[in-house]
C-alpha cells in the first residue's frame, strides 16, 4: 500500500482528480448560488427567451431575417454578420499585410518608408477611434441619396449605402458557380500532372496560361451568360431612399475597411520578421544555384518563412475576430450588437446571454486555431 | 449561500448618508451634469427629494450615470438604491427584471425628430426612411411595431448609445431619430443647427416614466412611491417651497398638516422624522416648480404640461390622498 501510494504516477494522477473535483465544485458553487439569487430576486432565467419574438429590426441581413422571427433567429443573424465582415476583413488585411510588410524590406527608401510610417500609425492607435474615424468619415464622404453617384443607373452610392441591383432568378448563377468549380478541379488535376510529368522527363507546361483560361476566363463567360439570361431588380429612388435590389450598408464598410487596415499593420510585422528570419546564406545559395529570383522566393524563401508567419499570424485572425465586436459602437448589427445590445435588454436575461455569446466567441475561435494548425502542419518544411 | 441585499435598504442608507440614484448618461431637461459635474433635470429633482426626505439634505445623493444596456443590471446588484432615468414602465420589465414601478414621474410619448426640408407632416409620411435609434429602448421596438402594422417599409439602425445615434442622424445616416417628446426636446439642443429639425406632433406611444426599485424592500418601495405622491399632493394642495413656513404654521387643512408632519405622525410610519415631506418641499420645491425650472417654461426645452398637468387641470398625474 506504501508503495502505491509513492508510486509517482499514481499521486499524479490523484492530485489532477481532486483539482478538477474542485474545480467542478467551484463552478456548481457559482452557477446555483446565481440561480439561487435571481429566483428570489424575480430574474426570469433559463433559456426559453430564445424562441420569444424578437421584434427587433435587422437592417443588414443576408439570412432573410424578420422582425416576426424568433430572438433565437435574431441570434443566428448577428453570427452571420460576425463571420461575414470577419471573413471579408481577413483576406483584405492578409492581402494589404503582406503588401506592407514586403514594402517594409524593399531597397526603395521611399516604398519601406511608407511602409514603416502606416505600420507605426496602425499599430499606436485605439481601435475604436479607428472604427468611427472611418464610419464617420465614410458618411461624410459620400452625398445625400437624392444626389447618389451614379453608375450607369443600375448601381448607386450614397450615405445610405450601396444599391447593387440583384438577380430575380439566380438559378443560372448556380449553374455557372458549379461549372467554376469543376474547373478549377481540372486545373488542380492538370497542375499536378504536369508537375510529374516535370519531374518524370524534365518538360515544362504553361500552368499558369491553362489556369487564367480555366479559372478565369471560362468562369467569367458563365457569369456574364448567366447575368444575360435572368431579369434584375433594379434599386429605385422612392421616397426617401432606393429601394429593390440589395444594400450594402456603410456600417459594414467602415468595419471592415477599419478592421483590415487595422490589422493590416501587425500582419505586415509578422510577414517582415518571418521573412527576415530566413539567413542571407540560403538565398546566396540558392542565386548560385542558378535559380530565378521568382523562384528563389517561392521554392527557398516561403518554404522557410511561412511556418515562422503562419502561427503569429493566426492569434491576428483570432484578434481580428475578436474585434469585428468594434460593430456595435458604429451599429454594425454584428452579434454583440443584436444580441448582447438589442437582445439582453429587452429580455433583461444578462447571464444567458452573455455566456452564449461567449460560447460562440469560443467556438469560432477554437474553429479558426484548428484549421490554422492544420494548414502550418500540412505546410511545415519537410526536413530529411 | 450568500444572500443579496440582506440589510433593509432604509438602514443602509441612513447609516451611508447618502442616496445612490441611477440616472441618464445626459439628457437635458431630465438628468444632465453641466461642466461643474452638478446634476439638473426632471428625474435629478425627484432623487434630490428622496435625499431631503430621508436624509434631511437634498444634496446627499450620489448620482451614477447609466446607459441603456447597463441600466438593469446596475439596479439588480444593488449599486444603486433606485432608478430615475427616464425609463418607461412595461409589463414585461416588471415582470421578468426583478423591478418594481414606483409611480409615473412624467407621461412620455414617442415621436419623430425629421430635417425640415424633408417635407414630413405625418410620421406615415417616414414610408421608405431610414431611422437611427437607440438599440434596447422601448422606441426601437415601438417604432418596428408601427410601421409594421401599416405595412410600411423603414429601415432601422440601432446604434449602442443615444448619442451615437443622435450624431448619426445629424450625419445624414438617417432622415429620422425617435425618441420620446421630452427627451427629444431635450436632444434638440444637441444638433449642428437645431433650426433645421422639427419634432413631429404626432405620437405613436404612451410611455409612462417614473422611478424604478428591485424588488424585496417594502418598506424601501413605500418611501420611494410615497416621496413622488408628496412631490404632487404639495401641488396639488398649493405648498410650494416659498410659502411652505407658512404653510406649516399657519394651514388649517388637515391634509396639509399631514403632509407637513404637524398632525399625525406619517413620517414615523415609514421609517422617516416627520418633517420628511416640509424638507422636500422646502428643499426642492412641489412637482410643478420642479416640471417649470427643468423641462417646462422656465428651462430651455419649453415643453407644456400637457398629460403631465395635475388631474384637476386636465392633465394625468394624480395622487392617492394623504390620510
Amino acid at each position: 500500500m506504501k508503495a502505491f501510494l509513492r508510486d509517482r504516477k499514481v499521486r499524479d494522477i490523484f492530485w489532477q482528480v481532486m483539482a478538477t473535483i474542485a474545480l467542478v465544485a467551484v463552478v456548481v458553487f457559482f452557477v446555483k448560488n446565481a440561480s439561487d439569487n435571481m429566483v428570489k430576486a424575480g430574474i426570469a432565467s433559463g433559456f426559453n427567451f430564445l424562441w420569444r419574438d424578437s421584434g427587433i429590426e435587422v437592417p443588414f441581413n443576408i439570412t432573410g431575417y424578420k422582425p416576426s422571427d424568433t430572438i433565437w433567429a435574431l441570434l443566428w443573424t448577428g453570427i452571420v454578420n460576425t463571420l461575414l465582415v470577419s471573413a471579408a476583413s481577413v483576406v483584405l488585411a492578409t492581402v494589404v499585410g503582406f503588401t506592407v510588410g514586403l514594402m517594409r524590406l524593399s531597397h526603395n527608401w521611399l516604398l519601406s518608408t511608407l511602409a514603416a510610417v502606416y505600420i507605426e500609425f496602425v499599430r499606436n492607435i485605439p481601435l475604436l477611434f479607428f472604427v468611427l474615424f472611418w464610419y464617420f468619415g465614410v458618411l461624410a464622404a459620400l452625398p445625400t441619396p437624392k444626389e447618389s453617384f451614379d453608375f450607369l443607373g443600375v448601381i448607386f452610392l450614397n450615405r445610405r449605402g450601396l444599391s447593387i441591383p440583384t438577380p430575380n432568378d439566380a438559378s443560372g448563377f448556380h449553374v455557372a458557380l458549379l461549372a467554376s468549380l469543376v474547373l478549377i478541379g481540372v486545373q488542380i488535376g492538370l497542375a499536378r500532372w504536369a508537375k510529374a510529368r516535370q519531374a518524370r522527363t524534365g518538360q515544362d507546361f504553361p500552368v499558369w496560361s491553362a489556369g487564367f483560361v480555366l479559372c478565369g476566363a471560362l468562369p467569367l463567360a458563365f457569369f456574364v451568360w448567366a447575368g444575360v439570361l435572368t431579369s434584375w431588380d433594379l434599386p429605385v429612388l422612392r421616397g426617401f431612399n432606393y429601394r429593390g435590389g440589395f444594400v450594402l450598408v456603410p456600417e459594414f464598410v467602415a468595419l471592415f475597411m477599419a478592421l483590415s487596415t487595422y490589422t493590416a499593420g501587425f500582419i505586415a510585422e509578422v510577414v517582415r520578421g518571418g521573412i527576415q528570419s530566413v539567413r542571407q546564406g540560403q538565398i546566396d545559395a540558392a542565386r548560385a544555384l542558378g535559380l530565378t529570383p521568382g523562384r528563389v522566393v517561392r521554392l527557398v524563401v516561403n518554404p522557410q518563412a511561412m511556418p515562422v508567419i503562419i502561427p503569429p499570424i493566426t492569434s491576428q485572425y483570432l484578434n481580428l475576430i475578436k474585434n469585428s465586436s468594434f460593430g456595435a459602437a458604429i451599429a454594425y448589427p454584428e452579434i454583440v450588437a443584436v444580441f448582447m445590445g438589442s437582445a439582453l435588454v429587452a429580455t433583461g436575461q444578462a447571464i444567458e446571454i452573455i455566456a452564449i455569446t461567449l460560447g460562440i466567441y469560443l467556438t469560432i475561435g477554437l474553429a479558426v486555431s484548428v484549421f490554422m494548425n492544420w494548414y502550418n502542419a500540412r505546410h511545415r518544411l519537410v526536413t530529411r | 449561500m450568500i444572500v443579496l441585499h440582506a440589510r433593509a435598504e432604509l438602514d443602509a442608507i441612513k447609516a451611508r448618508g447618502h442616496i445612490e440614484c441611477g440616472v441618464h448618461l445626459g439628457l437635458p431637461g431630465f438628468s444632465f451634469a453641466n461642466d461643474k459635474g452638478e446634476w439638473t433635470g426632471l428625474d435629478v429633482d425627484y432623487c434630490k427629494s428622496l435625499a431631503a426626505a430621508v436624509l434631511g439634505d437634498s444634496t446627499k445623493v450620489k448620482f451614477t450615470p447609466t446607459s441603456v444596456q447597463q441600466r438593469w443590471a446596475v439596479l439588480q446588484s444593488g449599486q444603486v438604491d433606485l432608478l430615475s432615468r427616464n425609463t418607461t414602465i412595461t409589463f414585461s420589465r416588471n415582470a421578468t427584471l426583478g423591478v418594481n414601478f414606483q409611480g409615473i414621474n412624467f407621461y412620455e410619448g414617442q415621436t419623430f425628430v425629421v430635417r425640415t426640408k424633408a417635407k414630413v407632416a405625418a410620421v406615415k409620411d417616414l414610408a421608405d426612411a431610414t431611422i437611427c435609434v437607440a438599440a434596447g429602448s422601448t422606441e426601437e421596438k415601438m417604432a418596428a411595431d408601427w410601421f409594421r402594422e401599416r405595412n410600411l417599409k423603414v429601415t432601422i439602425i440601432n446604434f449602442q448609445k443615444n448619442d451615437d445615434a443622435i450624431s448619426a442622424y445629424d450625419q445624414g445616416r438617417c432622415d429620422a431619430y425617435t425618441a420620446g417628446v421630452g427627451a427629444l426636446a431635450g436632444q434638440r439642443i444637441k444638433f449642428k443647427d437645431p433650426a433645421e429639425h422639427q419634432i413631429l406632433t404626432e405620437i405613436i406611444s404612451n410611455d409612462p416614466q417614473g422611478p424604478v426599485t428591485r424588488w424585496g424592500d417594502e418598506r424601501w418601495q413605500l418611501v420611494v412611491r410615497w416621496v413622488l405622491n408628496a412631490q404632487i399632493a404639495a401641488e396639488a394642495l398649493g405648498v410650494t417651497s416659498k410659502n411652505v413656513d407658512e404653510m406649516k404654521a399657519k394651514s388649517t387643512n388637515a391634509e396639509v398638516r399631514r403632509l407637513l408632519g404637524v398632525d399625525g405622525k406619517f413620517g414615523a410610519m415609514m421609517g422617516l422624522s416627520d418633517d420628511w415631506a416640509f424638507n422636500l418641499i422646502k428643499q426642492v420645491g412641489n412637482y410643478g416648480e420642479s416640471y417649470e425650472r427643468t423641462v417646462g417654461m422656465g428651462s430651455p426645452l419649453k415643453l407644456q404640461r400637457g398629460a403631465n398637468a395635475l388631474w384637476t387641470k386636465g392633465g394625468l398625474l394624480f395622487t392617492p390622498p394623504f390620510q
